[in-house]
């Protein structure tokens, strides 16, 4: 399977509320919240880091989880942030460094 | 419960301001004649000051930030301002009156990613709207910026102020929020400037016109429901608070100043002299009236509509008491519902117990100084009632018509 590079659109709102990410995209308003384990995935996406470096390097150390089981989690939930548009997912690096730190 | 609604309770259990309502500046370029604000400028917030204050916010986990003033495109550094919050990825929404928008400044807002645009339109007809903004040719340049920021693909909602020299419009300007392809809000309620001066409040609309709002299915979907009365109050409704006010936002001025709401004009600290957190947090005002619970209202907890009430504790305030009814909140249930409040029915009885006590003494004639002044109090206690009536069910006045008849 192609490598997966993913990076956090600029037309969302998001912060941080109580250990969860709130999520909200100013494309069409759509709302989300992530788990504790998304948001580590999604503060993650920087454009440059692969998928599978983010779920072995990431997930799997911080929260003892197999890696085929995060990997499959981790690709079902980036496609499905990809569809609103609040996820880019490309197959090579993005150019996406400059993003703020998410209180 | 919904996914927003859920984070917004637990905002409010962790003691978290998830909206702020930013004025940027009272500065405008229309002088709407129902306006609240003070236009000159004494020493709004500096870019830098605003910067500061942005990132304090969104460390606080603001999530919301609303955008307004005055006329926020005065401020030359308002694209710079904007451009700073999206930065910090707050969920950004502008109020503007929209003037100012052209096709750049359409597509700057696009660009930065902007969640929506709230324009104020007061009538179809250029010649109402302009008389209420006092610039000429101001409805056709809102217009034209709507379909600016339309062609853009930006959220814009017309929030359309109800007065009675615009109510007549109202239909007009739903029909023009269609055509134009956007939201429709209406706001039937001005408030008091916030120097205390209650003045326009005589542009208000009729009670009678109220009550057709409440009775347009377009406006409030199933009116029976919507109107229905209220359900007997639970222990949840008692230990509610009335709004968000406090508890999960706030209002800051352009020169600093933080308050509960941008109705609520209680000073609760100054961003430019502490800590936003600090303020938010420890502020005695803020935490008093975070304390206010259903139960707590002395006259509202008596009344039936505490429940479903919109009443407003920044205008109860303006009122004199943010413990106390709000007036116009108490209209609108009334209006709704038919069914009189607590508040209505206070002041009824207290219009009439003073003459009720003279009604007495009338049984000994002997007391009473002379036969024009007794039909003076009997005139007067009758001017009195019918003014009551006015806003008691048919039901209800004649009850009160009933009992003094039998006293006299």
């Amino acid at each position: 399977m192609a490598e997966k590079y993913i990076a956090r659109s600029t037309e969302i709102a998001a912060r941080m509320l109580g250990g969860e990410m709130m999520i909200m995209s100013a494309q069409d308003s759509t709302f989300f919240t992530l788990n504790e384990v998304a948001t580590v995935i999604w503060q993650a996406a920087d454009g440059c880091t692969p998928l599978s470096e983010i779920v072995r390097g990431k997930i799997c150390q911080e929260f003892e989880v197999d890696a085929e089981q995060a990997q499959r989690g981790a690709e079902r939930f980036v496609d499905e942030l990809s569809q609103h548009g609040i996820l880019l997912v490309s197959e090579r690096p993005l150019i996406d460094s400059s993003d703020p730190e998410i209180s | 419960m919904t996914l927003m609604a859920e984070m917004n309770q637990k905002a409010l259990n962790l003691g978290i301001p998830l909206s702020v309502h930013l004025d940027l500046t009272y500065r405008c370029n229309e002088q709407c004649v129902h306006c609240y604000l003070d236009h000159d400028d004494h020493g709004e917030m500096t870019t830098d000051e605003i910067f500061g204050v942005l990132d304090q916010l969104a460390a606080a986990g603001v999530f919301f930030l609303s955008l307004s003033g005055g006329e926020v495109l005065l401020r030359r550094d308002f694209f710079s301002i904007v451009e700073h919050a999206r930065k910090l990825l707050f969920n950004v929404k502008v109020k503007t009156n929209a003037t100012m928008i052209r096709e750049k400044e359409a597509a700057r807002l696009r660009q930065l990613g902007v969640e929506q645009i709230q324009i104020s339109v007061y009538s179809h007809r250029a010649q109402v709207h302009d008389a209420i903004t006092k610039l000429p040719g101001s409805l056709d340049r809102t217009l034209r910026a709507i379909r600016f920021l339309k062609s853009q693909g930006l959220k814009v909602s017309i929030s359309n102020v109800l007065m009675s020299g615009n109510f007549a419009d109202q239909q007009g300007v739903i029909e023009l929020a269609k055509e134009l392809g956007v939201a429709y809000t209406l706001d039937p309620t001005i408030t008091p400037k916030m120097d205390g001066d209650t003045s326009i409040l005589g542009l208000r609309i009729a009670n009678s016109e109220l009550k057709q709002i409440f009775q347009n299915e377009e406006l409030v979907g199933d009116v029976a429901e919507f109107c229905a009365p209220p359900p007997p109050p639970g222990e949840d409704v008692m230990n509610g608070f009335p709004c968000s006010a406090g508890h999960t936002s706030c209002y800051i001025s352009p020169y600093g100043d933080v308050f509960p709401c941008v109705q609520f004009p209680l000073p609760s600290g100054n961003v430019r002299r502490q800590r936003f957190l600090e303020v938010w947090r420890h502020s005695p005002q803020l935490n008093d009236v975070r304390s206010i619970r259903a139960r707590d209202l002395p006259t509202c907890s008596t009344c039936s509509h505490v429940g479903t009430c919109t009443r407003c504790p920044g205008l109860a305030y303006m009122e004199g008491n943010m413990r106390g009814p709000s007036t116009a909140d108490c209209e609108k249930s009334f209006q709704r519902t038919g069914i009189p409040s607590a508040n209505m029915l206070k002041k009824a009885w207290s219009g009439l117990a003073g003459p009720l006590i003279q009604i007495q003494g009338l049984a000994n004639s002997a007391q009473i100084p002379s036969v024009s002044q007794e039909a003076n109090q009997l005139t007067a206690e009758k001017s009195a009632l019918r003014s009551n009536a006015e806003f008691l069910p048919i039901s209800g006045a004649n009850k009160q018509s009933g009992r003094i008849v039998e006293a006299l």
